[in-house]
């Protein structure tokens, strides 16, 4: 019978490369000055819908919000095997929190009216954690947080969660959304066959605006084409898009002047290192 | 007004009727807030068979335990905990409601937030009140919850409010919040709730198998913890810092990018999104000392820093540095250790 897989996958900046001035005065991201990936949780979010269109069939759609260059993953998903791509972008949707973003993403995805949802835990760039959660709130889907494993019987999902303190067995009715942890599983490789014919999908805002039209259209005709959706397209009510919907708010950002107390340097050496060992044993911190 | 007299509360987490720590830790911070604003301080409690916990949590702070006690709610389900907890929060109007951000706090919070369309900023480090001007209408906002938490990038802290748009809720780590005293006998007033919601409730979830597994790493009582960075350079280096450990007692931690690089397991993260540690000494090796990192072991006693770039900030919290290639520096500690306990 085949099951409809979504998965929300988002780009984020590369926060192991975190070097500098990355936040702006309004604390916001200065998402410029570091490398863009394919949230590392999300590709294994990927893959766990695509092993389920592996056992059972069906199709697996990806959708991200964000600007035009998060395309770039979205083809890299085409590449790896999902079947079809949606890029929602819309300048009203900038600045939204964690609340905004899962309202939007909920529309989005009901527009595809999906068996199963797939997330990431969670996204590297704030590691907040309550997209997954709250889109399956909003779609009033079965909630299934921190997925390891995953299988469909008999119309409903065996999954296996870490919960901390070891795991759980669940059986949940579907449609239901899952938060998926690494443990699912690394994304399959690119395709070569996949990735010649993807590296030139194309939404339509990243085409020439003259000749977008005619362009997307020839595109379409070869199933090149990456689906594009403002706000209006998915029956958003922008009350609570964007920083409207958005109830928290960046107060202030102070950088930190760490307490600078007493501190005593050490050279690498024998002795000092000696010293050292010999003045944490006399005052008792060791030993 | 009215919303302004609303109680405090805090989540009192309980898996198989034992209180997690975290919830006794944000008591004292939540005593701090109710005190501040002239309010009560509850915890509500969900559970079956779980009033034995209220004693405990009016020891630690509560001035109030608001209960519902129910078969239903034996075990955590996101669908029945998130419907009784809405339904609560709707009835009594708190305007702040902080959670642990515990595997089970981060599925329920951003579930209830999602459904009374509040805020909510997880893995905060430190909670106060506050004002708030906004920028634009230049409206005033009095004693606000100032939600502070380490930004992404640089050194840099973020203060987060949601002015408008209440309870205003969060979610702090394990370990964040300092336990508090408790005062033995002092009691409060228990409220009984019944949640309306659990009659006709319909779980789309059934568990079917839970395994706990034994803690193989408590960093959170070491006393001694061995740090290692993204500078150790490779799963075989780790071992230097096992080595050390093993010589002073202690337990082997490390930063994110530690345990990105695949040097050590997930579970020995310290940080902001890690475990927060206060040992009586932390030895920082190869850590350049992000404020991520920082946040979940500055109140250590005693830091001591190895880093080959004498500019790294994690010297700026050390109480000792070593300008130096922890190679070079770790087996010079390790026989040192040794040479005096032979003595
Ligand atoms: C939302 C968010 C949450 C985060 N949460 C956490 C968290 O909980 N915990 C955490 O740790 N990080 C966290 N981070 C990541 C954090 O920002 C840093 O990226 C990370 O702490 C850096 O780890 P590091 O110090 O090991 O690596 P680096 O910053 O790369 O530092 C390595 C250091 O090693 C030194 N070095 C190199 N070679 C040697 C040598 N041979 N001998 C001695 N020194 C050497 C270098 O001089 C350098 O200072 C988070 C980031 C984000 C965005
Ligand atoms: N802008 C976005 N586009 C698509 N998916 C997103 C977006 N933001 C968050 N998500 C999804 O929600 C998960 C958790 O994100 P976060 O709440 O930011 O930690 C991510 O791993 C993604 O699966």
């Amino acid at each position: 019978m085949g099951y409809n897989c979504v998965v929300c996958i988002k780009q984020v900046p590369d926060t192991g490369k975190v070097t500098g001035d990355a936040m702006k005065a309004d604390g916001t991201i200065n998402r410029a000055a570091l490398p863009a990936i394919f949230n590392p949780e999300d590709r294994n979010a990927l893959e766990a819908a695509l092993r389920v269109r592996d056992a059972h069939g069906g199709t697996v759609t990806v959708v991200t919000m964000g600007l035009p260059a998060a395309c770039a993953i979205l083809r890299e998903a085409l590449m790896c095997g999902a079947d079809k791509a949606y890029l929602v972008t819309d300048r009203r949707a900038a600045a939204s929190d964690t609340l905004a973003t899962s309202y939007i993403l909920s529309q989005a995805v009901k527009k595809l009216n999906p068996d199963l949802v797939f997330c990431g835990r969670q996204a590297i760039d704030g590691d907040t954690a309550q997209t997954g959660p709250q889109i399956a709130e909003k779609l009033g889907a079965t909630l299934v947080t921190y997925l390891e494993d995953l299988e469909i019987r008999d119309g409903f999902a065996y999954a296996t969660r870490n919960i901390g303190t070891g795991t759980e067995k669940v059986k949940a009715k579907l449609p239901a959304l899952f938060t998926v942890m690494e443990k699912c599983g690394e994304l399959r490789p690119e395709q070569v066959r996949l990735a010649m014919k993807y590296k030139k999908a194309r939404a339509p805002m990243e085409l020439a605006k003259e000749t977008a039209e005619a362009e997307y259209e020839a595109l379409k005709a070869k199933g090149l084409d990456i689906g594009q959706w403002n706000l209006d397209d998915i029956g958003c009510d922008l009350s609570r898009c964007g920083k409207a919907g958005s109830p928290t708010l960046v107060n202030k950002i102070v950088n930190v002047v760490l307490a600078g107390g007493e501190f005593q340097e050490f050279q690498p050496t024998d002795e000092d290192v000696a010293k050292l060992v010999g003045s944490l044993i006399a005052d008792h911190t060791i030993g | 007004m009215e919303r302004e007299k609303g109680e405090v509360w805090i989540f009192a987490e309980q898996e198989d009727g034992v209180l997690n720590d975290v919830a006794l830790e944000l008591l004292g911070k939540g005593r701090e807030l109710a005190d501040t604003l002239g309010v009560p301080l509850a915890a509500v409690l969900l559970g079956s068979g779980v009033e034995g916990l209220a004693a405990k949590l009016f020891e630690h702070g509560a001035d109030k335990v608001r209960l519902v006690d129910d078969p239903a709610l034996k075990n955590y389900q996101n669908r029945s905990y998130r419907e009784v907890m809405i339904e609560l929060i709707e009835e009594v109007k708190p305007q702040i409601c902080v959670y642990g951000a515990t595997s089970l706090g981060r599925d329920l919070a951003p579930s209830i937030a999602s459904a009374l369309r509040c805020g909510l900023t997880a893995d905060c480090t430190e909670l106060g009140i506050g004002s708030y001007t906004d920028p634009v209408t230049k409206e005033e906002f009095a004693n606000l919850l100032l939600q502070c938490r380490p930004a992404f990038g640089g050194n840099i802290i973020a203060t987060i409010v949601n002015p408008r748009n209440w309870p205003q809720m969060a979610t702090v780590r394990e370990g964040v919040m300092k336990l508090p005293d408790a005062t033995p006998g002092k009691t409060g007033e228990l409220v009984r709730h019944e949640a309306k919601c659990l009659a006709t409730l319909e779980l789309p979830v059934e568990v079917l198998e839970v395994v706990r597994a034994a803690k193989s790493v408590n960093l959170k009582g070491a006393r001694i913890i061995v740090a290692g960075g993204a500078g150790v350079g490779s799963a075989e280096n780790f071992k230097l810092l096992h080595e050390l450990a093993d010589v002073l007692g202690g337990t082997v931690g490390g930063t994110r990018a530690a345990v990105d690089l695949g040097y050590c397991e997930h579970e020995r993260q310290i940080g902001q999104t890690g475990v927060t540690v206060r040992p009586a000494l932390y030895i920082a090796c190869g850590i350049s000392g992000a404020i991520q990192h920082l946040a979940g072991m500055q109140e250590s006693q005693k830091i001591i820093a190895i880093n080959t770039d004498k500019e790294a900030p994690i010297f700026s919290v050390a109480h000792y540095g070593i300008v130096g290639d922890l190679n070079d520096v770790l087996p010079k500690m390790i026989k040192a250790i040794k040479a005096k306990a032979a003595v």
